[in-house]
């Protein structure tokens, strides 16, 4: 494990693309905290967006990890092109040949992705702790440590899609093709809602239907925190709206996505065995 | 002698085409193996399969006597295949260190086997600004970082300028007196021929030859002949009872005795005979004409 850990972290470490791309990644992770410094100061309306609640203890695990994962697309750049890479090098032929075995091979980037996913979990906990003793108005322990289930799903989205960019890379083994499918895929699923929605006869429900597609899937994980928002909530009923937005981590949308993810393994793995290089 | 690996009916088909039919044969340790072949005939298709890059289509291989698994037991051979893969932004002494991370042996050969291969000064330098020579000079540093108890090697000298050939083949040869276990891919006669002790030929996927270069190579060896009267020379050798066949090769005559004969009695009794020989020498069959005939007589 740990020397799975070590090859794979040496061919990170010591590529500079990777490196830069990692940076910049959590330099944005962190700049969520940026968020508390937009404040309008015009004349009578004053304006502080870290005033508004969106720091408030338990919200702002929710907020975070839906903001933060925005990001991820960064990691899955590095994801898909180190193992297109491994692919145009050769480099893999060479590992196996080395002594590596096919599932040591794909263990090795998955100990990555897991590692990828944990300390994107943990800098969105330190990042949201941070700024939720600031701002958040309260700060009861109880309080402080409830809705965890947010990070949890957001730990679970990037692994699920970080496992779908590693299989990716690893069936087009070229990096832009991959990333280019990927938006592909993200329309075919736009597409297929569309479709079942139009066509589908009554007794199948295309929103269930829809909640089994692997990106669909993740972005449901972590639905969209604002209309939880008090702030939004006025707003909406001052102008007569009731909004009735599901914002909850469901269970069987945690099902879902694990499923993925494992399908995700089992299929690159698959598809590694029997592939001659 | 312990075996090294052992292979049996080895097959590996792409489509409709057999790529390797049927292949069988074991490596000893101690002996320097050539595996030789025209381009297209399987030797780099057999050479993935052992090594966990290629899956057969059917047969078995098994290394050190079945005692690992293979990714276990490739730990314990270095084996370099067409062209040299490593990390092109890696340095060379980073890159070697990620193979002694996956064969699990300590980095302190590091140093020793770059100085054997004469990149020390280099070590520092990134892969991708190497040449072709020093890439693979690289990629045999790589190969014995763990002191293999086997070397495979698919076309070392491929692509190398003489220079770069000749320094690839003077490491070979030091490991080789060295007493390693060796196995050599070659379309390259000359280069199998000296170094290596046994010969595997195929052709088509298929084993036409498998045993010591030496029994591949010796036969009688043959005369290559002149005289001042060409016609009288003719005469006398078809007459003769030891010389079972002879050609005329330019303004030479090739004479192939029956059984072995030295030059001395060859050269007596044709003065006894009163021709004048202007032109003589006793010659062997190369192992490049040896193979040229061996693949000839198994066309269909």
């Amino acid at each position: 494990m740990k020397r799975l850990f070590l090859i794979e972290f040496d061919k990170l470490r010591t590529n500079r693309s990777s490196r830069i791309l990692i940076g910049a990644y959590f330099i944005l992770l962190t700049s969520i905290a940026l968020i508390a410094a937009i404040k309008f100061d015009i004349g009578p309306i004053k304006f502080h967006l870290a005033e508004q609640g969106i720091f408030n203890f338990p919200y702002v695990w929710h907020f975070n990890a839906f903001i933060g994962a925005w990001f991820k697309i960064f990691l899955a750049v590095v994801i898909v092109s180190m193992t297109a890479n491994e692919y145009s090098n050769k480099t893999i032929k060479q590992n196996l040949i080395d002594g590596l075995s096919k599932r040591e091979f794909l263990h090795s980037k998955w100990i990555m992705i897991f590692a990828f996913a944990g300390i994107s979990t943990l800098f969105i906990f330190v990042v949201s702790l941070i700024l939720g003793l600031m701002y958040s108005n309260y700060t009861e322990l109880g309080i402080i440590f409830s809705d965890f289930e947010y990070l949890l799903a957001y730990f679970l989205k990037l692994v699920a899609f970080f496992g779908f960019c590693l299989f990716l890379g690893t069936v087009i083994k070229r990096s832009a093709f991959a990333l280019g499918f990927l938006g592909v895929w993200q329309m075919f699923e736009g597409i297929c809602y569309g479709l079942l929605k139009w066509k589908s006869p009554s007794w199948i429900d295309a929103d269930q239907v829809f909640r089994l597609f692997p990106l669909n899937a993740m972005s449901n994980l972590v639905p969209e925190p604002f209309t939880r928002l008090s702030a939004v909530r006025n707003l909406a009923e001052q102008v007569g709206e009731v909004m009735q937005t599901n914002s909850a981590v469901r269970f069987w949308d945690i099902v879902i996505v694990v499923l993925w993810s494992y399908i995700f393994y089992l299929l690159t793995y698959r598809l590694l065995k029997r592939r001659d290089l | 002698m312990s075996t090294i690996l052992t292979v049996t009916d080895l097959t590996k088909k792409f489509g409709h085409l057999t790529a390797v039919n049927s292949l069988s044969f074991s490596i000893n340790k101690g002996n320097v193996y050539g595996i030789l072949g025209p381009n297209g005939s399987g030797k780099s298709t057999t050479l993935g399969m052992i090594l966990n890059v290629v899956n057969p289509s059917s047969g078995t291989f098994s290394w050190f006597d079945g005692a690992k698994n293979t990714h276990q037991a490739l730990k314990r051979v270095g084996a370099i295949i067409e062209r040299p893969n490593f990390y092109p932004y890696m340095t060379a002494a980073q890159n070697l260190r990620l193979v002694c991370r996956i064969k699990e042996v300590p980095k302190s050969k590091i140093e020793e086997k770059l100085e054997l291969v004469d990149l020390l000064d280099r070590k520092n330098d990134t892969f991708k600004t190497y040449s072709l020579g020093m890439k693979q000079r690289l990629a045999i540093a790589s190969a014995l970082l763990n002191d293999p108890e086997i070397l495979i090697l698919d076309e070392p000298t491929n692509g190398l300028d003489p220079q770069g050939i000749a320094q690839v083949r003077g490491i070979i040869q030091k490991i080789a007196a060295q007493g390693a276990t060796i196995l050599l891919a070659s379309h390259l006669l000359d280069e199998v021929e000296k170094v290596c002790s046994h010969v595997l030929v195929l052709q088509k996927g298929k084993r036409i030859y498998f045993g010591k270069v030496t029994a591949l190579t010796t036969d009688h060896g043959y005369f290559e002949l002149n005289a001042t009267d060409l016609n009288a020379l003719q005469k006398v050798l078809e007459s003769h009872q030891d010389i079972e066949k002879i050609e005329v090769y330019n303004t030479h005559i090739l004479a192939y005795p029956s059984k072995s004969m030295t030059a001395t009695e060859l050269s007596k009794s044709l003065s006894e005979q009163g021709i004048i020989i202007t032109h003589f020498a006793q010659k062997h069959k190369s192992l490049e004409e040896q193979f040229l005939s061996l693949t000839k007589n198994q066309q269909p």
